[in-house]
């Protein structure tokens, strides 16, 4: 169901399909990287006067929230004057996008940091628990998903189908953050193996990692599993088992890049929307990155960092998109046209 | 289905009950602060001398109510939204799919922060946020089930008869749509579920005094080291929710997938790789009271018997579904997994196909041409590395020596710059190319017998005269034996020494080509067959239908 609905939703009705070649770029490449390039600058677009929005959409006056508590008239006074907010606002608009141009986006309403400095501090944490997240998610679920559409082929293997089918649903019935929350009680509280919170060593990796990766993972390997059952039944597997290859190299070659492109372009999906996730765990472990970030700004009403981490995490998540967009590409022509399908 | 409806029965119950009868325990301030599990005290209490275990129950209506609001408002507004974008003219429809496709790469979450922190944190900025959050994705869903929908035949056939757009969407679409998106919704309930209590957890959504299962887990988080039992009851509330949810929306997805219906049979193998070859056989291939069936279902194939003597073409010829291609797939070694096997005998050369024979024999001696030209070839390996593979796996070629064999034997079969058609991948041919460069692939291995199941089918008429050309010239030259599957009389007329006709899983009649030549057959099928044949003469009359063409 998962695959087929989003192979469905990733064919987009109406826009030529798979037309590599349009009437006015030649080259597919080209085109490609032009579309990518025009939804990355949308992307930029929306995600500037969305946050830049933030602010004027508050209840209340943000200047007195940037003023603190107990400011005295004269003070909010200097502050609305200091922040621009006593601008037009079309004015205040065009002063925050050159401010993000210049890599400006003001400084904290807490701390007094520049934002910029804030967020560039806070990126590598998030970067490496995700990135890491990322690999280890892929290198498991791809195989695990395939061993089990191969075992479980033409219903043999009953067996196999409910504790897979469980195990994967229930793991990823468990909201992340309650996993990172039980994974820190088993091996912080009571076995005392790993660090519960705090980003000092290679060791405080591993819970945030684990309790990012274990959902992923099992949706993944379920749809790998999907996937490869589809393909399992094409033609053109047929074909090499009439060409009497091996089992090994029948999957390798004949099966696995034919359930890559579906399965890489859902996972970009599933592992953008991870970003979400992170922000979460952060939490759960006292990580320092952007989610932690987030969720103190949000809490202190620091409006600044508000911005630009909504920004940045809005950015990383085309970036990730477009960078499964571009491996397809690279992996499989055909899918130069567009969002690929399964064909 | 009914583990995830009791359970999520059991849950309801519980939202109802546990507010009217534990709010006492769950909310009392007592003296007994911080207790460990006990009889009293199940999961043990707060630092407030709160009952844990009645807290995380009662917890458990204000979570579903709101988790119910926010899966609600997506589903409600995306459905709408989704339909008005396949109501919507052309460009506004482009133009709305493609931000849709831009807002669902977002994290839903991250969205939902957004709304956050624009309202003042409590239950219904959380339920708004999140409900918000899930809209995009649900459009965009609805939105392509509704173009896959609209251009099913009884929608277009509607729109011709003039029925109203907003009609054709509420009386047709819809009730087609339900399926689908009921499923979808216990996806949206349980993804609800996870970001409204994930807000609770980072101290954006509820606000004490009120908690739901994500505030309670909360508070535990700040005594996990004084008590780790705090977090189990939030924890195992949230899992068992959205497990409940899953479970329901699985079973309903696995109902409407046909796939899983599906019943594997184990085949039983014989062991003897090599079959006994009587004295004085001298067929190619013998198959006697051949029999293909479901197992504990109907039979498919019943006890037929043929031979192949070496350098002779067979054809089996039959409609859609008389068993030809079974036969011919049991007796190149290739049946579909799902079939039970049986016969007297059935060998190729010494191979006995009821066993399994060496591989590589098999990949040398016996070549398969399939049907449809479109779907034989991998779409992800380049022409080249597919053609030249059972060289180089079975008889030790290096890819250098494959490639040039392949280029020459593509070359024979009129396949212009063969060395650049390797480069290329099969889309980028045409299928009549693809399939000359099956069949060149397939004798290169100088097999004693070639399979092909319906060869021409797939093909334009021009293209298919081409084909058979080949399959002529390569038995003219190499005395190739071939099995020939063909639903067409005229097709096989001229290449075929004999002619096994099929119906029903039977060979109801044998003929020589001779005999077909002078149309002297006698089964009344067989004689509709050749009445199907289109002639070229020019008719004085008008043919009487049904009548053979004399």
């Amino acid at each position: 169901m998962t695959s087929s609905i989003a192979v469905e939703a990733s064919r987009t009705p109406g826009v030529a399909a798979g037309g590599t070649g349009s009437r006015f770029i030649h080259h597919p490449w080209v085109g490609f990287s032009l579309r990518r390039l025009g939804g990355l600058v949308l992307s930029f677009v929306v995600l500037t006067v969305v946050t830049f929005l933030i602010v004027p959409l508050i209840p209340g006056d943000p200047a007195v929230i940037a003023a603190g508590d107990g400011a005295s008239p004269a003070k909010i006074a200097g502050v609305r004057a200091e922040l621009g907010l006593d601008l037009p606002m079309l004015t205040q608009f065009l002063n925050y996008v050159s401010g993000i141009l210049r890599l400006d986006m003001g400084s904290s309403f807490v701390s007094g940091e520049s934002v910029s400095t804030l967020i560039f501090t806070r990126f590598p944490f998030t970067a490496e628990i995700a990135l890491l997240a990322i690999v280890l998610v892929l290198l498991i679920s791809v195989p695990l998903g395939m061993t089990v559409a191969i075992l479980t082929r033409g219903g043999r293997n009953k067996w196999l189908d409910h504790p897979f089918n469980f195990l994967t649903s229930l793991i990823y019935s468990v909201p992340q953050y309650v996993v990172g929350t039980l994974l820190v009680v088993v091996f912080a509280v009571t076995l005392r193996w790993l660090p519960a919170a705090g980003a000092a060593s290679l060791n405080s990796l591993v819970l945030p990692t684990a309790a990012l990766m274990l959902g992923p993972v099992c949706v993944i390997s379920r749809i790998v599993r999907r996937e490869t059952a589809v393909v399992l039944d094409k033609d053109y597997v047929r074909t090499a088992r009439g060409w009497r290859l091996s089992a090994l190299r029948t999957h390798a070659r004949y099966v696995l890049p034919n359930l890559i492109t579906t399965t890489l372009t859902l996972s970009g999906l599933i592992l953008a929307a991870q970003l979400g996730g992170a922000v979460v765990i952060e939490t759960v472990f006292a990580w320092p990155g952007l989610g932690q970030g987030i969720v103190n700004a949000i809490l202190q009403r620091d409006y600044p960092v508000i911005r630009g981490i909504i920004l940045v995490l809005g950015l990383l998540a085309t970036l990730i998109i477009i960078l499964v967009d571009l491996i397809l590409a690279i992996i499989d022509p055909r899918n130069l046209g567009g969002t690929s399908s399964d064909v | 289905m009914s583990t995830g409806a009791g359970l999520l029965a059991a849950l309801i119950l519980i939202a109802i009950i546990a507010p009217l009868t534990m709010t006492q325990a769950a909310e009392q301030l007592t003296a007994n602060a911080a207790l460990g599990p006990s009889p009293e005290h199940w999961l043990g209490t707060d630092d407030f001398g709160r009952d844990l275990l009645s807290r995380a129950l009662v917890a458990t209506r204000l979570t579903l109510l709101m988790t119910a609001g926010a899966a609600a408002i997506s589903v409600v507004a995306g459905v709408a939204i989704g339909l008005a974008i396949w109501l919507a003219g052309r460009r506004v429809r482009e133009v709305a799919l493609r931000v849709l496709e831009t807002a669902v790469a977002y994290p839903s979450l991250i969205f939902a922060l957004v709304i956050a922190a624009v309202l003042e944190p409590g239950v219904s900025s959380a339920v708004i946020a999140i409900g918000i959050a899930g809209i995009p994705g649900f459009a965009r869903i609805t939105a392509n089930l509704a173009s896959s929908v609209s251009s099913s035949e009884y929608v277009v056939t509607a729109r011709l008869l003039g029925v109203s757009p907003v009609r054709i969407a509420a009386r047709h679409m819809l009730p087609n749509m339900a399926e689908p998106l009921l499923i979808l919704s216990a996806t949206v309930f349980a993804l609800s579920l996870v970001e409204i209590s994930a807000l609770s957890f980072i101290g954006l959504g509820v606000q004490s005094p009120q908690y739901d299962f994500g505030r309670l887990l909360n508070d535990s988080l700040g005594a996990l080291y004084t008590q780790p039992v705090e977090a189990v009851g939030p924890s195992v509330m949230i899992a068992l929710t959205g497990l409940s949810v899953m479970l329901i929306g699985d079973a309903l997805a696995a109902q409407a997938d046909p796939r899983a219906k599906r019943s594997f049979f184990r085949r039983s193998l014989q062991r003897d790789r090599t079959a006994g070859v009587p004295a004085g056989d001298t067929a190619l291939v013998r198959a006697e009271n051949l029999r293909i069936s479901i197992p504990g279902g109907p039979q498919l194939v019943k006890n037929i018997s043929l031979s192949i003597d070496p350098g002779e073409v067979v054809a089996l010829v039959g409609e859609s579904g008389s068993g030809k291609s079974l036969t011919a797939m049991a007796i190149a070694g290739l049946p579909s997994e799902d079939l039970a096997v049986e016969a007297d005998m059935l060998r190729v050369g010494e191979m006995n196909m009821l066993a399994s024979p060496d591989q590589s024999r098999l990949a040398k001696d016996i070549s398969i041409v399939y049907q449809d030209p479109g779907t034989t070839f991998n779409p992800s390996l380049r022409m080249g590395s597919q053609l030249t593979e059972v060289l180089r796996t079975h008889l030790g070629m290096g890819g250098a020596k494959a490639r040039q064999v392949i280029i020459d034997a593509l070359a024979n079969v009129n396949i212009t710059q063969p060395a650049q058609r390797l480069r290329q991948h099969p889309h980028e041919l045409s299928g009549g190319m693809r399939q000359r460069a099956m069949i060149a692939a397939s004798i290169v291995t100088s097999p004693k017998l070639i399979v092909a199941d319906e060869p021409t089918t797939a093909l334009d008429v021009t293209v298919q005269t081409d084909v058979l050309r080949q399959f002529r010239r390569i038995h003219r030259e190499q005395g190739t034996a071939m099995l020939f599957i063909s639903h067409d009389l005229a097709v096989v007329e001229a290449l075929c020494d004999t002619i096994l006709v099929m119906k029903s899983g039977e060979i109801v009649e044998r003929l020589t080509s001779a005999q077909l030549a002078a149309r002297d057959v006698h089964h009344p099928y067989t004689k509709a067959l050749l009445a199907a044949i289109p002639t070229l003469e020019p008719a004085p009359a008008p043919a009487t239908a049904g009548a053979p063409t004399p």
